[in-house]
């Protein structure tokens, strides 16, 4: 039996999530179809978690301008739900004169986006905003600002849940069609859906999207970056942003330290283009570098402060033998009208979701009339952040509610027992151990889950009844276990 | 416990013991192996059994415990922020004992290169999975280290049925004891390789295998020693990290060396009235020991509390030498006998452990082997520490 929906959206990244969260505003029946067992299992979670300011971009790009758009909407996004966001500010810093020439072009590139704010300052008033960094003079960008970039594409999939939008996870789309003015799809479950329109927003795989139809011209060239994550010992030793000035040549924005809302800093990303669009290795010479650099950036650094390393992938549409940047594809296509194509979305696709998501809710609008819900929930319920954050007295009204928040699971980052079950519990009916990961932060400290996975494994089994063979860590096939020692009987258990 | 147990039996009325768990015995509570008391009881009991001689005790003296409360924080005047099911309160304490014990090293803590697929456990989690959860953690394993939960889980993983390849070392010596070596590898024809590593991991979803090479001197791999060791499983024992989060945040003063709290000879940190010892002190090989510190040191809280600890006038400071890792406490008193525990850097036989101070000996034992895995331990008499500024711990 074929799904009929009016929406199809493919990848359930930040882009295919805002675009959700944004059709649910309308009488419309949106679903979103994901090859992984979650969202945000692909370049939405493997990234730096930076609201760019926009100073980056050539004026009158799709991206310069979409980029200007989303830092502004963003503050009311992540008031509604409850997702941590901080403009903490950003010093581009030149160490010479040819430097200082790249930051005075940058601000008036800036300004002619319409970046707020943007100004030139001396060495003096670098180190009162950051102490410590080095360089004759730095740019400052007060609208540049930190997000947990999962965080955010999570909640944007539990809204748009909460507002009717059907996510059909594990379904890898394994053909596309189009006849008689509606999209016919099959997907890696042998299932089969149908929808007039049709939104491409598959992130490293909307190239191999597109040929499904017959489009040839793009091609995704997957360019990785890795990164380290510190302790958070050393939260407090970054206020703001520091990046160096862009360099001739470069195609990334430069190894640096990057804050994230939760405490940690990140060293990374690395620049290296890679043959697969699953390519997550991280490798040891990169590694070391990182090191390196990062003991230059921040000398207090010891070896016992490095807890995880990651890599990402940019769907770059330039291959490494050309460089640098290609505007954004965004296009409602004339031959294949409903396809709206999205494609090559890099850095700053993640300040840009929700306005790219503005820009397609208008393209549907052309194909079809969009009727406001009477009805739609804009917040998310609870608060932003995590119980370990709230005051001594809130933490105590909580537990007097639910002493679920008075038991700590995850002693690193101090998450709770009712944090966890929120997070088994979710929205979306994610079942891995990553997804309870991204959700409550449980796994994430510098034990990295020694202490509370087997913790977690318990309240699985006991309230979720878990099998042993039930535990995937994030996909199909990566079982965390192999079964049982022996029988239990149920009593015993 | 042996803490609380020791601060009771020392005069301390009003002791309580806060604990995370729900249980008392932490970690020993999944080491179902034997061999433990064997310095304390004289005989050879499982970690379990080892806990229920002190809970016996514990619960016979009417020792309060909280379980199942966590300490969130504590300040430099002994206030503690705790929270429990039964809520989110704060305690003040006379006088507070560490023993918060030690977490293992991670695969994120030595950016272990490549995939990050299913499969990979240090092996105190794999040990409380078999163990304590009835979860087998897979069929074919590698293990990365050779301390000694990775050589018992080796053997836990042999007993439950799976395959182990092999454990790999990256130091040209064995990190666990060599009783563990015997027992747990040799007994079951598990090899053990020195002076290689894992350099990547492979597989997208579940682990798949990994690469090995020998590593030079510099622990940096070798061109052309590498292959590939197929395996679903991944075991990691490299290493134990003092837990002293909380130590750290009331701004206690920390000894590198050891990763815990600087210590005089009666266990005391640098904020009066708080003392540490055990696993959050310094990473044991034994668990007697690491009993038999948390007695004085529950003692020693005992005495402080009572207005008899010895008034520190001039303290002696004590300092690893030539060949020595590490020496516990940093600083002594002078005014009693104690004794210095040490790790030295390097395997050797036949050589002396001398303390000295100046050019002056003050003690020099010899020992017939000499292990950094396992733990020395020399007594020093007061007597001999007239005007002694400071000590100098070396191997000769």
């Amino acid at each position: 039996m074929t799904k009929q929906h009016d929406v199809i959206i493919i990848g359930a990244g930040v882009v295919g999530n805002a675009i959700a969260r944004e059709l649910s505003r309308f009488d419309l029946d949106v679903a979103v179809l994901e090859k992984e067992l979650d969202v945000a299992m692909g370049t939405s979670s493997r990234n730096s978690g930076v609201i760019h300011s926009g100073i980056h971009y050539k004026p009158g790009t799709t991206r310069a301008r979409l980029n200007v758009q989303g830092n502004a909407m963003m503050t009311d996004l992540c008031r509604e739900l409850k997702v941590k966001i901080e403009y903490i500010g950003k010093l581009t810093v030149a160490q010479d004169d040819t430097d200082v020439k790249e930051l005075e072009r940058l601000k008036e590139q800036g300004e002619a986006n319409g970046v707020p704010g943007l100004e030139i300052i001396d060495g003096r008033e670098m180190q009162q905003r950051q102490p410590g960094v080095g360089g004759i003079k730095a740019l400052w960008s007060p609208t540049t600002g930190i997000i947990c970039p999962y965080g955010l594409t999570i909640a944007l999939a539990e809204n748009a849940v909460a507002n009717g939008v059907t996510f059909y996870l594990g379904r890898s789309v394994k053909s596309l069609s189009w006849a008689d003015a509606r999209f016919s799809l099959t997907t890696s479950t042998g299932e089969h859906f149908a929808a007039p329109i049709v939104i491409n927003a598959a992130g490293l795989y909307a190239d191999q999207i597109c040929r499904m139809l017959g489009i040839e011209e793009y091609r995704i060239y997957p360019c990785r970056g890795e990164y380290l994550i510190l302790d958070k010992r050393l939260e407090g030793s970054l206020s703001v942003l520091v990046y160096p000035a862009p360099r001739k040549g470069k195609a990334g924005l430069g190894i640096h330290l990057t804050n994230t809302v939760d405490g940690n800093i990140l060293i990374g990303p690395s620049n290296e283009y890679v043959g697969a669009p699953n390519d997550y290795a991280c490798t040891a010479e990169i590694m070391a570098q990182l090191k390196k650099e990062g003991h230059e950036l921040l000398p207090e650094l010891s070896t016992s402060d490095f807890i995880r390393n990651f890599s990402g992938l940019r769907p770059k549409q330039v291959p490494p033998e050309v460089g640098g940047f290609k505007d954004f594809v965004i296009e409602s296509r004339k031959d294949f009208p409903g396809f709206i194509n999205l494609l090559g979305i890099e850095s700053p696709g993640l300040t840009c979701s929700p306005a790219i998501a503005g820009m397609v809710r208008d393209m549907v609008a052309e194909k079809r009339p969009l009727i406001p819900k009477e009805v739609f929930v804009s917040e998310r319920p609870g608060f932003s952040g995590f119980f370990s954050e709230r005051t001594a007295e809130e933490k105590s009204d909580l537990v007097a509610q639910n002493p679920d928040y008075g038991e700590i699971v995850c002693r690193c980052e101090q998450i709770t027992k009712k944090e966890v079950l929120d997070a088994i519990q979710n929205p979306l009916g994610v079942r891995t151990i990553a997804g309870i990961k991204y959700r409550s932060r449980a796994m994430m400290g510098r034990c990295q889950g020694g202490f509370c996975m087997p913790r977690i494994v318990q309240i699985l089994k006991r309230d979720f009844g878990y099998r042993p063979e039930d535990y995937l860590l994030f996909s199909e096939n990566s079982p965390l276990f192999s079964g049982r020692i022996r029988e239990e009987n149920a009593t015993h258990a | 416990m042996a803490a609380a147990i020791a601060a009771k039996k020392n005069g301390c009325r009003d002791v309580v013991l806060i604990e995370r768990d729900k249980i008392l015995g932490g970690i020993l509570n999944q080491c179902i192996h034997d061999g433990f008391g064997l310095h304390r009881f004289g005989e050879a009991l499982t970690g379990p059994e080892y806990a229920q001689r002190y809970m016996d005790e514990f619960h016979d003296l009417g020792i309060e415990a909280l379980l199942g409360t966590i300490v969130l924080s504590m300040d430099k005047n002994r206030g503690l922020q705790v929270s429990s099911r039964k809520g989110f309160f704060q305690i003040d304490a006379g006088a507070i004992v560490l023993a918060m014990g030690c977490r293992e090293r991670t695969a994120g803590a030595i950016s272990l290169p490549g995939t990050r697929p299913a499969g990979i456990y240090t092996a105190g989690a794999a040990q409380n999975m078999i163990n304590l959860q009835n979860i087998m953690v897979g069929k074919r394993a590698v293990i990365l280290g050779s301390g000694d939960i990775g050589m018992i889980m080796a053997r836990r993983m042999i007993l439950e049925g799976a395959a182990v390849e092999a454990v790999f070392e990256i130091l040209p010596y064995p990190s666990g004891l060599q009783r563990n070596i015997q027992q747990c590898l040799n007994d079951y024809g598990i090899p053990l390789f020195l002076s290689t590593t894992v350099t990547e991991v492979h597989g997208g979803d579940r682990l798949t295998g990994v690469t090995v090479a020998r590593v030079d001197e510099k622990k940096q791999p070798i061109a052309g020693t590498s292959r590939f060791v197929p395996c679903d499983t991944l075991l990691l024992s490299i290493g134990l990290i003092p837990e002293n989060e909380l130590t750290r945040q009331a701004s206690i003063a920390m000894a590198p060396r050891t990763s815990g709290a600087f210590v005089d000879d009666t266990l005391m940190t640098s904020i009066p009235g708080v003392f540490s010892c055990g696993n959050v002190l310094h990473v044991h090989d034994l668990v007697d020991w690491v009993s038999e510190e948390a007695s004085q040191a529950g003692a020693f809280a005992a005495t402080y509390l009572n207005g008899e600890l010895p008034v520190k006038r001039t303290p002696v400071k004590i300092e690893p030498g030539r060949g020595v890792g590490y020496v516990m406490p940093q600083e002594a008193s002078g005014l009693k006998d104690f004794t210095i525990s040490l790790r030295v850097s390097e395997p050797g036989r036949d050589q002396y452990v001398s303390v000295r101070d100046g050019g002056r000996k003050i003690v020099r034992k010899k020992k017939v082997c000499l292990h950094p895995a396992e733990m020395v331990r020399i007594q020093v008499k007061a007597e001999k520490l007239q005007s002694a500024k400071v000590l100098e711990v070396g191997i000769e």
